[in-house]
Order: structure tokens, then sequence, then C-alpha cells
């Protein structure tokens, strides 16, 4: 285990980060992580958003998981919102559309349609 | 159809199977026993575990608990592929006392799945669970590295996430170094 001093001054350096930035998250980004995700390459993908957000040193994005959500052929499904805007999904997000999506949506504040999951 | 690639897949499809379950620990063994030629992997939630019934039917691949699509078939696939490989399988679990989840393997078995990313899983674990605790164990020849997020909760405090950028660079580094340590 790396030390524990090392992680005591990270807490200082996120604390201060939270101060600055202010509290809440401005955006959600949830990866399906079923059965049906993870075969299609789901833990891929977060991984590659979770390295994105790191290296864009982006931290008021709140990343979670959730399981299968019945769309099994769109895997992997990511779904993606931003501040009070509705929640888009999209289907067949591998890590390099993920990195996109993250720059696009997440950052830049507009959705990318193409990638969307056009139900009925 | 199901297709892992590798055992690391299949210990985070067991580890959603327990988040759904209400679980808020996991405790993850890993076990390879070069001598004896054997790899163990063991799962322990502290979820609402299954019934007698149920612990029968998610071995059957044509059972599951979710409505969203009628098919499960994470478990039956673990478990075959640990009876190809010279191992066993087994899933312990009573109603209220969580579930406990057992695959091992011939570790030289030719059609032994490798582990794959497990750092890749376990970060996953600890970031899109954030109501989870994970205490992991892993075991080469007697050489061990343990994580335990409950431990690092405690250092960071209320107000710091496991999901922090730079607490995640401290987690996989790590992982990275513990699990480097323990190989031979």
């Amino acid at each position: 285990m790396k030390s524990l001093e090392e992680l005591r001054k990270i807490k200082e350096r996120a604390l201060e980060r939270r101060q600055l930035s202010g509290e809440g998250a401005q955006a959600r980004v949830v990866v399906a992580m079923g059965t049906c995700g993870i075969a299609a390459g789901a833990r891929d993908t977060m991984s590659a958003i979770l390295r994105h957000l790191e290296e864009k040193d982006i931290t008021d994005v709140v990343v979670t998981q959730t399981g299968c959500l019945g769309l099994c052929e769109y895997e992997p499904i990511v779904q993606v919102q931003v501040s009070d805007a509705d929640m888009v999904t999209y289907g067949k997000i591998d890590s390099a559309r993920a990195r996109t999506l993250i720059d696009k949506h997440v950052v830049g504040r507009e959705p990318v349609a193409d990638w969307q999951i056009k139900r009925g | 159809m199901t297709a892992f690639r590798d055992l690391s897949q299949h210990i985070l499809d067991i580890a959603e199977n327990g988040t759904k379950a209400g679980a808020t620990l996991l405790h993850i063994t890993i076990t390879e026993d070069l001598d004896a030629d054997r790899l163990t992997i063991t799962l322990r939630d502290n979820g609402s575990g299954m019934d007698a019934e149920m612990v029968r039917r998610v071995t059957d691949p044509w059972v599951t608990t979710r409505t969203t699509r009628k098919v499960g078939l994470g478990i039956p696939f673990l478990k075959q592929t640990a009876e190809m490989c010279g191992g066993h399988f087994a899933i312990q679990s009573q109603l209220g006392q969580g579930t406990t989840t057992e695959a091992a393997f011939q570790h030289s078995h030719i059609d032994r799945p490798p582990l794959g990313d497990l750092i890749g899983t376990l970060i996953c674990i600890v970031v899109g669970y954030p109501a989870l605790d994970l205490l992991y164990q892993h075991q080469v020849d007697g050489r061990e590295f343990t994580l335990d997020t409950r431990e690092i909760r405690e250092v960071l405090g209320a107000d710091v996430p496991l999901s922090d950028p730079e607490v995640l660079g401290f987690l996989r580094g790590t992982l990275v170094e513990g699990l480097r340590d323990i190989q031979a």
C-alpha cells in the first residue's frame, strides 16, 4: 500500500478544489454494467471515461454504474446528464467514443445526436 | 451470447449482482497456489442473499431476478468454465445472510481464461458503486496484497469520495504496485 501520508495530502488538495469549484456535480455519467454491457466492453468504456476525466482534471462529474437497461444490442451504453437537462442515452460507446462524448457533451454541453439511442 | 474474455469480467459481473442485492461490503479473495496448480476466486457479499431454490436456479441459464430481460448468463458460464478447467464452482447463500460465490480452476489449464484487467474491474467496482466497500485480498504463493476501501475512506473523511480523480490515481498506483509485488 502506498503511504497513507500521501493520501492525506491528496485529501487536502481535493478539499481545496471542492471549495474553489463550489459544491455539487455539474454532470452525471452512468455506464451500464450488466452482464451484456460487460461482455460488450463496458469496463473498457468506464476505464476510458475515468482516465479522460483524470487527464483533463475534471472533478465535478459523478460517474456511476447501473445494470442492464434492456437494450442489450446497443451495449456498451452510456447515459449523460448535464445540469438539469434530460438524461441522454447513448449506444455502442467504445473507449474512443467515450472520450469524444466527454469532450462534446459533458465539457461542451452539446449532445452527440448520431450516437443517441432512438426509441419507439 | 455472453462472451467474457477474462475472469475479472466475471468478478465485475458478480459484484453487480451483489450490489443489486443491496450489499454494502464485498470481499474478494484471489488465491494463486502455483505448487498445487490452483487458482481460486471467492466473492462474498452482505446483500440480501437467496433461498435454496434461487441458488439452484441462478446456475440455470433460464432464470434471473431481472425483469428487463429474461436470461442471465454470467454465472452459468463461469460454472461451466471452472468445471471445464479441472476446478469447481459453488454458491452459498441464505436469505438475509449474503452470498458467497467460489470458482476454482487448475491454474495451468490450457482453457482457463486469464485474470485479465483486474485493476480495471476493481476501479469500476470502487467508482461505480459509491455505497459499497471493497476488501480485496490477492495471494500468490503466500505473498499477499490487501486493499480495504474502509481504511481509505477513514483517511479521506466524508467530504472526499473514492471517485475523486486524484484518489483514483492513488488507488490505481497502489493496485499496480501491489499486484506487481506479489508476482514471482
